[in-house]
């Protein structure tokens, strides 16, 4: 049997199926209430995956997360608050388009657009993986550890106006990351003589607890009084929207286009995608004056801007084991649990795994809309839950679920701790992403650069002689370099620095 | 509560400080100019060095800045409304609670109080607190106890296993 035959028998199995669709349900509820968002869904979903076979583990997570940015765009679009991050960019132009009485053009945008961003970053996905894979077959050391040195530096960069926040925040991470007895001498470090924290912290108690924990104690001492649903009924959601694929096609292409780029960055996810994406269609547009009161063109472009960023943030992530955003870096943390260890050789050694995860992404996106439409059907019996029994109910469920992956009240208390300090740092301007990046590849960091300085063996100029390794050196001063050079240079000519 | 940019980069350069003194102690691998403290030791510097630029930076706002801008703390509206301040101590509370208790009250006991001090705290209808409590708790139970096998403990109900 053929890779993709074995692909297709993993993925059209009925247990397979039924995981998906319970997913996307999960996926459209979670993204369609504010305050959940899509990486909560993800980090929740990860103790039930943790007893599934690998295939339905990644199944589920793959078409909860595609849901859940697109129902984002539903309580945005009927209560202006949006429902992911990721909706936050065209929300107020999705409100103005409700009180025009277009809600419906607005959400079928949001919906088919959303599909169609999603299918292009899973085609760029398709295209671009396996050629990278063969590429980073010949990686050593030093060109993994510029890579993953790069790979910190742009998410820093890319998810804050505040990159030193940024850097402090990634900073951090990596000395999460260096506790336990997971180090290249196997010397037992920051565990102050106990004996759970040897094995480090667990990655899953330190998501929940970030995300999901996090967002409950922000609900608490929430101030704001509940927002009210537009009571206007809404027609029918697919009415135009060929019509509006036939007038904004090249919006549409450069959405996917920004949003497969911007994912596929590491640290930069499908909430800065919509944001870019937004910003430059209003800056392309034929008509930018309509942008803000109910135009529909910036959602067209964004929505498929965020979608896309989902398919793209994988490339790096089963590639190099990088994530590109924080929703695939809890998703090389299942990867690792479930022995599929992501790098070049998962493409040579179980290319079927692969072909599944495609098929998986393709499948997702297109039972997106039937899905989607009946979501918006219901949406607004689903902004009726009651968010104050909801609430405390996640937050049990995050309780047991951090506890499940190895069974110890230790593990809820790193949840707990996480959870009271993501929410601290993020009220003074840290934010929380790069984080969790420094977390997820601290240990990977830490090996290449040890024995990149033993084969080095003492002499600097070996992490720069071999090509790949000095060119992604070099991409990674100017990174850093550029901004302050670029700063100095202006000031030089005299212009005002904004 | 929101802290100058300044008390923060204090905290995370005495942060760096100690951990690179901590780190000294750690062994050399036999053979090798590097060992477990080499990782650590750059993350440290790296933390004291943006303390002292965050220590900065924020004496520079304070200078530039006058009123409220200024101070070296301010507190959200929530923190002067004692409602608030509770829900956020039993957010946390419950959570303390569940991890000192539930070996020896059990996942059900606990469950049950834990759900229905936090739907009191934000406003769930008396009547309704502890059968939801009590319905959520058995259905969350039911599904990581029996269908995903999490040996969650018992407790004092421990004769009604199943």
């Amino acid at each position: 049997m053929g890779a993709w035959e074995q692909a297709f028998v993993l993925v059209f199995q009925p247990y397979n199926i039924l995981v998906m669709l319970a997913a996307s349900l999960f996926g459209l509820f979670v993204g369609a209430i504010p305050g959940l968002t899509a990486t909560m869904a993800t980090a929740l979903l990860v103790p039930v995956t943790f007893f599934m076979p690998p295939i339905p583990a990644i199944a589920a997570i793959v078409t909860a997360t595609a849901m859940a940015i697109f129902s984002g765009d539903i309580p945005g679009c009927l209560m202006r608050m949006p429902g992911t991050p990721a909706s936050a960019a065209y929300t107020d132009e999705a409100y103005a388009m409700t009180r025009k009485g277009q809600a419906e053009t607005a959400l079928g945008a949001g919906l088919i657009f959303s599909a169609i961003g999603g299918l292009f970053g899973t085609a760029v996905l398709i295209v671009a993986a396996p050629s990278l894979a063969e590429f980073a077959l010949k990686f050593s050391s030093f060109e993994y550890f510029w890579l993953v040195l790069l790979g910190l530096t742009c998410a820093v960069f890319m998810t804050s106006d505040r990159p030193l926040k940024g850097f402090v925040s990634l900073l951090l991470g990596l000395l999460i990351a260096a506790v336990g007895l997971d180090n290249p001498a196997a010397f037992p470090r920051f565990t102050f003589g106990s004996t759970e924290m040897m094995g480090g912290l667990g990655m899953i108690p330190l998501m929940i607890g970030m995300f999901a924990v996090s967002e409950i104690i922000r609900y608490a001492v929430d101030t704001n009084p509940p927002l009210r649903i537009t009571d206007k009924p809404l027609g029918n959601v697919f009415k135009g929207m060929w019509s509006l694929a036939r007038k904004y096609p090249m919006q549409v292409l450069r959405g996917s286009v920004l949003g497969t780029t911007v994912g596929a960055l590491p640290g930069a996810g499908a909430d800065i995608a919509a944001w870019m994406s937004y910003a430059i269609s209003k800056k392309f547009s034929k008509e930018p004056e309509k942008f803000g009161t109910g135009h529909v063109e910036g959602i067209v472009e964004s929505g498929s801007a965020n979608n896309s960023a989902l398919a793209g943030a994988w490339i790096p992530a089963l590639v190099f084991g990088i994530p590109g955003d924080s929703i695939t870096a809890i998703i090389i943390g299942v990867l690792y649990m479930k022995n599929l260890n992501p790098g070049p050789t998962l493409f040579t050694n179980n290319p079927q795994n692969i072909y599944a995860v495609y098929l998986l992404f393709i499948i997702a996106n297109i039972i997106m809309i039937p899905l989607g439409w009946w979501c918006i059907k219901v949406s607004k019996q689903i902004l009726k839950v009651p968010r104050n029994i909801l609430m405390p109910v996640i937050m049990l469920f995050c309780v047991v679920g951090s506890f499940a992956i190895n069974n110890t009240a230790f593990d809820v208390t790193v949840m707990l701790v996480a959870g009271i300090c993501a929410y601290v740092f993020e009220e003074n301007g840290f934010p929380i992403a790069p984080a969790i990046l420094g977390v997820v590849l601290g240990g990977m960091l830490e090996e290449n650069l040890v024995s990149s300085v033993i084969k080095a063996d003492g002499s600097v100029l070996a992490f720069f002689t071999r090509p790949v390794a000095g060119t992604l050196a070099a991409l990674t001063l100017a990174v850093w370099f550029l901004p302050l050079l670029m700063r100095r240079l202006r000031r030089l000519a005299g212009v005002q620095v904004a | 509560m929101k802290f100058n940019d300044a008390v923060w980069g204090a905290l995370l350069l005495l942060f760096g400080i100690v951990i690179l003194i901590h780190v000294q102690s750690f062994p050399k691998m036999p053979g090798q100019h590097v060992g477990p403290a080499l990782f650590p030791g750059i993350i440290a510097a790296g933390l004291a060095v943006c303390g002292i630029l965050l220590v900065l930076k924020g004496l520079a706002t304070r200078r530039a800045a006058r009123g409220d801008a200024a101070a070296w703390a301010s507190f959200a509206p929530w923190t002067r409304d004692g409602h608030y301040v509770l829900a956020l101590a039993l957010t946390i509370g419950v959570n303390v609670f569940y991890i000192l208790t539930v070996d020896r009250l059990g996942f059900i006991v606990v469950g049950v109080v834990y759900l229905a001090v936090l739907f009191w705290v934000f406003g769930v209808d008396r009547r309704w607190l502890l059968p939801i409590a009590i319905v959520v708790t058995l259905g969350i139970h039911y599904a990581f106890y029996k269908l995903l096998k999490v040996p969650l403990p018992w407790g004092i109900l421990q004769r009604f296993i199943y």
